[in-house]
């Protein structure tokens, strides 16, 4: 038997815009932060894992928190940094090796779509110069496919946008709190076709900082752990439909998002049906559809309804992005993922305040996904 | 990759002759009457590939070979790129008074593979899942000797 592992302690820094605070530093307070919750000191640290995108090496943040000697080993692995953080802590715990560490990731980008560092991805600068290189575009070529083959709506991915931002407007910590209405997020700038203004996230700051511990001592740091029952991250395979991407190949691949969900179910022994709510990825509006079906948790088209019914509002059967998500939080890269899993620590708690799903749900799933292609799934469990 | 946009066009204008340079070398055939793709075709499995690569993706082989890919194909999805991209790397227009909205999309190469190319069509009524295309030429910048900078793109085929 494997030792389980428990989520003792949360910490965030607001996301958003936080002039004159580095992404480190807002790294930092998520750590103490996180501590604060577990009743922990930095000092109790064994291990850390940590990342950013383009904030800085984490590791040099224990200048800042105490050099206490402690193991701390710096992941950078694309938009799931926050995920393979949190994999690389769950598994320091579960093999055994220590009791107690923490993930961290933050990050600050500068405004706008993301430029795109066309070499260090391993594409040619012409690709970039004809005016290729854009994230954006993928996600409107995705999604438009997608409509076309499913018959997915623009009224649905303006609903998705809706409920981000009313969920949003929730959220404290979220970095949009304004309501739009669904008519407003459809006649919003066209940035890439089928995809609006406001049914884009906007690359942000924060950072997000979860306390790992065996279950068994978990009691020692809280009266409400909360049980990592899955950790996996999957890159893609041949065929599947990525970002950045010169050419894909005629055979279909249904892509890591898949992958990495079944793996996530068969390791928690679980499935779909037994998950109470989820974040999942919605860079755009587009990608939260798309997503609930690859996560397993509908068939291909069903989105359509169980959007337009208001199945994934909070109220809802089955609510989805109960945050806001990266829509209403923007996307810090190297926090992304673990928000959604802070997120999810305090629904199952029963702390997320006026958002709070009903009836106590007991089990929580995340997924995110990014350049350049690559997924990771978490499943938490009270 | 920083160039002064509106240097370039008075040299431009000045010079005597406007000479057609590819964007880079090696990823279409240039000068050319009927341009076409240059890929590779993994010479284990067969799979093709775009741009250029060692390597195979599908089988893992090694040993590939260059290959001219087909001209025409049929538009798989698309997108209208509806603002103008950070420059660098985009080295067309940015200037958002004059930027001109493009296409974008996967034309899928029968017995190939899926291209993903500008398309010289931006009207999305006009733009459909389908539609046949064919790889054209066009216009992107000057570049600092005055010369016209070209890369590949998608046309709808008339
Ligand atoms: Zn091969």
């Amino acid at each position: 038997m494997t030792t389980q592992v428990a989520i003792v302690g949360i910490g965030m820094h607001e996301f958003g815009r936080t002039e004159g605070v580095s992404g480190m530093d807002q790294g930092v307070i998520a750590v103490r932060r996180a501590c604060a919750d577990a009743g922990v000191s930095w000092e109790d640290m064994q291990f850390a894992f940590g990342g950013s995108m383009a904030a800085g090496a984490a590791d040099t943040m224990v200048s800042l928190l105490g050099l206490t000697g402690l193991q701390f080993i710096n992941v950078a692995n694309g938009c799931a940094t926050g995920g393979s953080a949190l994999f690389s802590a769950y598994n320091t715990i579960r093999s055994g090796v220590f009791d107690l560490g923490i993930a961290v990731g933050f990050d600050k980008h500068e405004r706008g779509a993301f430029r795109v560092n066309t070499k260090g991805s391993g594409l040619g600068d012409w690709y970039g110069a004809s005016g290729l290189a854009l994230t954006t575009q993928f996600f409107g070529m995705k999604i438009n496919r997608y409509m076309h083959e499913y018959g997915i709506s623009q009224s649905t991915l303006a609903k998705v946008s809706e409920k981000a931002f009313r969920n949003g407007s929730l959220n404290p910590m979220a970095w949009r709190r304004k309501p739009i209405s669904e008519e407003e997020v459809l006649n919003s700038a066209m940035l890439s076709y089928p995809l609006t203004q406001y049914m884009f996230c906007s690359p942000g700051e924060g950072g997000v900082a979860l306390i790992l511990a065996r279950a068994d001592k978990a009691h020692l740091y809280t009266d409400k752990p909360i049980f990592l029952k899955a950790a996996v991250v999957r890159s893609r395979r041949f065929g599947s439909f990525e970002v950045l991407a010169p050419s894909i190949a005629l055979e279909h691949n249904a892509g890591p998002t898949v992958d990495a969900s079944k793996a996530a179910f068969e390791m928690a022994g679980m499935g779909p049906q037994d998950m109470d709510i989820a974040q999942l990825q919605d860079t755009e509006s587009g990608a939260e559809v798309m997503h609930m079906a690859e996560n397993g948790f509908c068939e291909h088209g069903e989105q359509e309804f169980m959007i337009q019914a208001g199945e994934t509002e909070i109220g809802g059967k089955f609510p989805v992005n109960t945050d806001g998500g990266c829509l209403a939080n923007g996307e810090p890269i190297g926090a992304s993922g673990l928000r959604q899993v802070y997120e999810n620590v305090l629904q199952l708690r029963g702390q997320a305040g006026a958002r709070q799903v009903p009836n106590e749900p007991k089990t929580a799933y995340t997924h995110v996904y990014g350049a350049p292609g690559i997924s990771g799934v978490t499943i938490l469990s009270r | 990759m920083c160039i002064d946009v509106e240097g370039r066009h008075i040299e431009g204008r000045e010079g005597a002759t406007m000479v057609q340079v590819p964007v880079t070398d090696g990823v279409f055939t240039w000068p050319s009457d009927h341009p076409q793709l240059i890929g590779s075709r993994c010479v284990t499995c067969g799979n093709h590939m775009f741009p250029v690569q060692q390597g195979c993706p599908k089988c893992t082989g090694a040993e590939t070979e260059e290959v001219l890919l087909g001209r025409r194909g049929t538009l798989w999805t698309w997108t209208v790129q509806g603002f103008p991209p950070k420059a660098p790397p985009y080295a067309g227009d940015v200037d958002p008074k004059t930027f001109q909205a493009f296409g974008v999309g996967y034309v899928e190469l029968p017995g190939q593979l899926k291209i993903e190319s500008r398309l010289t069509e931006a009207d999305p009524e006009k733009l459909k899942i389908g539609m046949e295309m064919e790889m054209v030429i066009v216009p992107l910048s000057t570049d600092a000797h005055g010369n016209e900078v070209v890369t590949f793109a998608f046309a709808p085929v008339a």
